[in-house]
């Protein structure tokens, strides 16, 4: 009878992780659908003269040059920006401040900056700076309101990173007579820096995607030429990507080159989550 | 310059960069505010939030936004439905049975979902589900408030699984070690106790999941169908909040009424996340507190 008992219990839970594990190939299963459908229909258009060509007859023909060094333009700029701000921040709230009121905004500031949906941040860059700093639709607007956007990523991946360093490390330099900055300097962000190239590593993939902020910042669907300074409006990959099926009027000729920058985009996007995944799971161990 | 003086101004440096958040969040609110309050003013906050017509470019003009509040909803709460069980499951099954080397393969590959940017979602959803669900169910366009609300689940699906997870591997091992003691099966401790103890983490994971959902903008542009109307149902094409700004931003002239409109749905769209954002971090608080031994 309890033999009994305990054998449906057994059986139910049988019956239960099989669903669970159905479940998380599901998920699996959404995830290769996705990357398979962009790699089929994307490869067809890539070739050595597609990533280094001119596009052509507005956007129909050609290739996809400037896009490629319009988002490595925004990339650099927004990561120029954000790394001293996020590092900093992150350098205070950790060695300087541990806790207290300023410390608890500062987290909650984080946090909600972190929430703000994707197309505020495009109203905002329009706002201060296309508009009242006066810096126009260019590389240097869009690359500043990326920064904001990718601010919570690099300080929260830095903090992590700083507070993994043993408090050993702060002693001994203290004990050798160096202040608090030479210890940071010194001793601290040396051995944090894995762990922080890590958190700009997520940035750099994460600016190389977002669009809705660059749309009214930095962006623009058709030009024959490079940007030629910071104040330049730039081509980048995936606002073409939304503009090419969307906008346009020879769709049959857009949208393979639309898969074709997707499959760009996401090899890019993929191959730096990697790096940064790698570079934490190593980082991990040499903790431990 | 002693060192001391050094110090002190190294750290009100610091301070100061630490502070940039809020500065941001401050200035955000700010522009948002002056550019958007004018058309509240114009044409009242009650007449703006509950008129049903969005007829900015139409002579006399109507800025009513009820049918996009209602279309962000409408596919938010779809993307919840889809993605919160298959999510949990997910999460449950990652942290509980799938074995140690399993794990640190299974985990990695969720992140990566997470790192595909949005407009990749937008072009599947556009290009491929959307077509695909137009035959399955016979419409006349496949970019409806549930294609969106598929795509919105898939890309809240990460948010959900790797927070959960977290707060359910976060529990003290004694509960679960109390609970087999007992003579618990491993999934009645997981039902009965883990769960249980881990729901204001997990509760988190899905507000956070949901401010994700009804913040993301390319996807639902792409893919939600665009028709500013009341939704009436999933299988018809709505017109979120986030895809109406960026629709339309780019044809409104800077300071016009539609101008100050777009601005104005942003302030509500603030409002709606973060007060999803301070939601999730009292629940957050509250499993934080929960888990360290009340």
């Amino acid at each position: 009878m309890m033999d009994g008992n305990l054998k449906s219990r057994h059986r139910k839970q049988k019956i239960v992780f099989a669903i669970l594990g159905v479940t998380l190939l599901l998920v699996l299963a959404i995830l290769a659908t996705i990357i398979y459908f962009i790699f089929v229909r994307g490869i067809g258009v890539i070739s050595w003269e597609f990533l280094t060509a001119m596009p052509q007859n507005g956007m129909t023909e050609g290739g996809i040059f400037p896009s490629i060094v319009g988002t490595s333009l925004l990339v650099l700029g927004a990561i120029i920006f954000a790394t001293p701000l996020g590092v900093f921040a992150a350098i205070y709230m950790t060695e300087y401040a541990h806790k207290g009121k300023i410390i608890t905004a500062i987290r909650v500031g984080v946090n909600n900056l972190a929430g703000v949906p994707s197309v505020v941040f495009g109203l905002f860059g329009l706002g201060i700076f296309v508009k009242f700093l006066g810096f126009g639709v260019s590389v240097l607007s869009g690359s500043l309101t990326l920064a904001i956007v990718i601010l919570p990523t690099i300080i929260r991946a830095s903090e992590e990173a700083l507070m993994a360093v043993p408090d050993e490390y702060r002693h001994a330099s203290f004990a050798m007579g160096a202040t608090n900055w030479q210890t940071v300097k010194n001793v601290v962000l040396p051995s944090a820096m894995p762990g922080i190239l890590t958190g700009v590593i997520l940035g750099i993939g994460r600016v190389a995607g977002e669009t809705a902020p660059i749309i009214f910042t930095a962006a623009t669907f058709f030009s024959m030429k490079l940007p030629s300074s910071a104040f330049d409006e730039v081509m980048a990959l995936p606002y073409n990507i939304y503009a090419l099926v969307t906008a346009g009027t020879f769709p049959a000729k857009q949208v393979p080159i639309a898969y074709g920058t997707a499959l760009v985009l996401l090899a890019l996007v993929l191959i730096i989550n990697l790096i940064a995944i790698v570079l934490r799971l190593k980082f991990s161990r040499n903790q431990e | 310059m002693d060192w001391k003086t050094k110090e002190k101004i190294i750290k009100y440096i610091l301070l100061f960069f630490a502070l940039s958040s809020i500065f941001f969040l401050t200035g955000i609110v700010i522009v948002l505010f002056r550019e958007g309050l004018p058309i509240f003013n114009k044409i009242g906050i009650i007449d703006f939030i509950f008129g049903k017509e969005w007829y900015p470019t139409y002579d006399p003009s109507s800025y009513g936004i009820l049918s996009l509040i209602m279309g962000s909803l409408l596919v938010t709460f779809g993307a919840m439905v889809f993605s919160v069980p298959i999510g949990l499951a997910s999460s449950v099954f990652i942290s509980y049975i799938l074995p140690k080397k399993l794990k640190t393969f299974v985990k990695p590959t969720i992140e990566l979902l997470a790192g595909i940017p949005s407009v990749i979602y937008g072009l599947f959803g556009m290009k491929i589900l959307g077509p695909f669900l137009k035959n399955v169910f016979g419409l006349p366009t496949g970019l409806t408030a549930l294609t969106a609300s598929i795509m919105l689940g898939i890309m809240a699906l990460p948010t959900i699984i790797s927070l959960s997870e977290d707060a359910i591997t976060s529990i003290p091992k004694r509960y679960r070690d109390a609970s087999l003691a007992l003579g618990g099966t491993r999934w009645e401790t997981i039902s009965k106790v883990i769960l249980p103890t881990a729901s204001s983490g997990i509760v988190t994971a899905v507000i956070l999941g949901m401010g994700r959902a009804i913040g993301e903008t390319m996807t639902v542009l792409m893919v939600a169908g665009g028709a500013a109307a009341m939704p009436s149902s999933f299988l018809k094409p709505v017109r979120p909040m986030t895809a109406t700004i960026a629709a339309e931003m780019g044809e409104a002239p800077v300071g016009s009424e539609h101008y100050q409109a777009l601005f104005g749905i942003a302030i509500i769209l603030f409002i709606i996340t973060l007060s999803f954002n301070i939601l999730a971090d009292l629940a957050s608080r509250r499993f934080k507190k929960k888990v360290s031994g009340q």
